[in-house]
Parts: C-alpha cells; sequence; structure tokens
C-alpha cells in the first residue's frame, strides 16, 4: 500500500479582503479532517512552526487556526534554487458540530498541528416525575 | 496548420496574411506566458531551497510529519539523495471514520540532486526541526573561494 509516491503541492496563499499592515505572506495550510462518534479531528500541515506558533480560536461556529513561522533564514546566503517560499498559515472553517470548548485538545509535533475537538455529550435523558 | 500561399505578387494578395500574422501573435503570447513563471517548480517531493555562502551550501526542505527516523539522507560524491515515507494514519482506529477533508498525503518520496562543487562528505550535518530539514554541506577545501594576493609590480 505504500508504493504510492508523494507528489508536491504547490503552497496557495491566503486570499484576504483588506490589506494586512505587516508584509508578512499567509499561506492556506493543507489539512484532513475526519469525524468519529465522540469527536472531530483536524490535522494541518504547518512545517516551521513550533508549538508556541499556533493560535486556535473558536468562536461562535468559526474555527480558525494559524500558525507562525519561526525565522529560519541563514544570514548571508545567496540563493542558488527555491522551489518553496516561506511564510506563515491560516485558515478557518465553520463546524456543523456543537464542540465541547472545555475538552479541546491539540498537539503540535514535527510542523504538524493535531486538533481534538470532542462533540457535545447529547444532554442526558431526565426523568420527571408527575406528582398528582 | 499547413498555409498555402497564393503567390505574393501585388496581383494575388495574400489572403493568409493575416492569419499568419494573428498565429505569430498568439505564439509570442503563449512565449510569454511561460516566462512570467520566474520560480522553478518541483516536480519531486519534496521541494528545495537550496543557498550557498563562502564555506557552505544549505538545502532546506519542508518535511511536515516527518522526524529524524524516518528521513533517509545519504550522500555521495556531490549528490545528496533525500528519501523516506510518510504515513498519516488516524490517531485512533475507530471503525466509524468519516472525512470530511482528505488533504494531507502518505506514501514514499525519494529525491536526489546534485550539489554545484565539490563537498566533504565527512562533515555533512541534518537537522530535523518543527517539520522543517536543513542540510549544510561543506564545500570541500578546493571549492572554496581563494583570495589571490595581488603583487605590486
Amino acid at each position: 500500500m505504500t508504493e504510492k509516491e508523494m507528489q508536491v503541492k504547490q503552497k496557495q496563499e491566503v486570499q484576504k479582503s483588506g490589506e494586512p499592515t505587516k508584509p508578512d505572506k499567509y499561506f492556506v495550510p493543507a489539512v484532513d479532517i475526519y469525524e468519529t462518534r465522540e469527536a472531530v479531528t483536524l490535522l494541518a500541515e504547518m512545517p516551521g512552526v513550533s508549538k508556541d506558533g499556533v493560535e486556535i480560536g473558536l468562536e461562535e461556529d468559526t474555527l480558525t487556526i494559524k500558525g507562525t513561522r519561526g525565522d529560519y533564514a541563514i544570514p548571508g546566503d545567496k540563493v542558488l534554487l527555491q522551489e518553496f517560499e516561506s511564510g506563515h498559515y491560516y485558515r478557518n472553517f465553520n463546524l456543523a458540530e456543537t464542540i465541547d470548548r472545555e475538552a479541546i485538545s491539540a498537539k503540535m509535533t514535527a510542523g504538524i498541528l493535531t486538533l481534538v475537538l470532542p462533540k457535545m455529550a447529547p444532554a442526558k435523558p431526565r426523568r420527571i416525575e408527575v406528582k398528582g | 496548420m499547413a498555409v498555402i500561399r497564393f503567390g505574393n505578387s501585388p496581383f494575388f494578395r495574400n489572403p493568409w496574411a493575416e492569419f499568419d500574422r494573428v498565429r505569430r501573435e498568439f505564439d509570442s503570447l503563449i512565449r510569454g506566458l511561460d516566462q512570467y513563471r520566474e520560480r522553478t517548480t518541483a516536480t519531486v517531493f519534496p521541494s528545495l531551497n537550496i543557498s550557498e555562502d563562502a564555506g557552505n551550501i544549505y538545502v532546506q526542505a519542508e518535511v511536515p510529519g516527518l522526524d529524524a527516523g524516518d528521513l533517509n539522507i545519504a550522500v555521495e560524491g556531490d549528490t545528496l539523495t533525500i528519501s523516506g515515507e510518510r504515513r498519516v494514519c488516524p490517531e485512533a482506529e475507530e471503525e466509524k471514520i468519516s472525512y470530511h477533508r482528505r488533504e494531507l498525503e502518505s506514501g514514499s518520496f525519494n529525491r536526489a540532486v546534485t550539489m554545484p562543487c565539490r563537498i566533504e562528505v565527512e562533515k555533512v550535518q541534518a537537522k530535523a526541526a518543527n517539520g522543517l530539514l536543513l542540510i549544510t554541506l561543506p564545500k570541500a577545501a578546493e571549492a572554496k573561494p581563494r583570495q589571490i594576493e595581488v603583487v605590486g609590480g
């Protein structure tokens, strides 16, 4: 099953309305989103971003992930070949499920962010006593 | 496309002249679009940024999801080979997983690139952190620029 070869993907820049004050470039990170019965899990590829550079926001039903890339420039070098650009990462999603905000967990290793969003447990049925 | 010329004498004006002109302009337009791409795009994973200074050649690659153990870096002569395999699978093996989006890839990769000058194979260093791979290849002594003193005569 692992005979497949990986393909090169071009980075896409984020299309933002308006102009930001800083000239930094923001790219769209590739993500995998899958859902099990208990949680929605999101994997985002953000190479160059360390654990401290990740910002996750959840407002209403919009999930925003932002990754700030560290500075890996080598001083005084001359470029021979440049096949990819460096920049920060930004992407947002509209969540369809209601998420238990208290139990969100995030992990960042080797440039991949793993975000687990547990779904809100359905309200437990309550027996209501009828007094006669 | 075959162009049949009816003759260039002023008597028969070349009816294909206009077509020729349009075709030539389209040709130069397409050629112009090709030159618009200033940056070379890679066809093999991973994409590399190669730079140099006086003493070293630096190769940077973005390899998210791969740690030091998954990468295989080999240097032979002046050829650098980066290979390995990436597997992205869900953390827990649950029976019911439905994917909303699937953009991450798994698979093997293998890329070889030749350095523009001789390098000291013994001193090559590679570091992988946060999904970024940086390989430092010191240039061989004879490849480093040598200042030649100019003697006044």
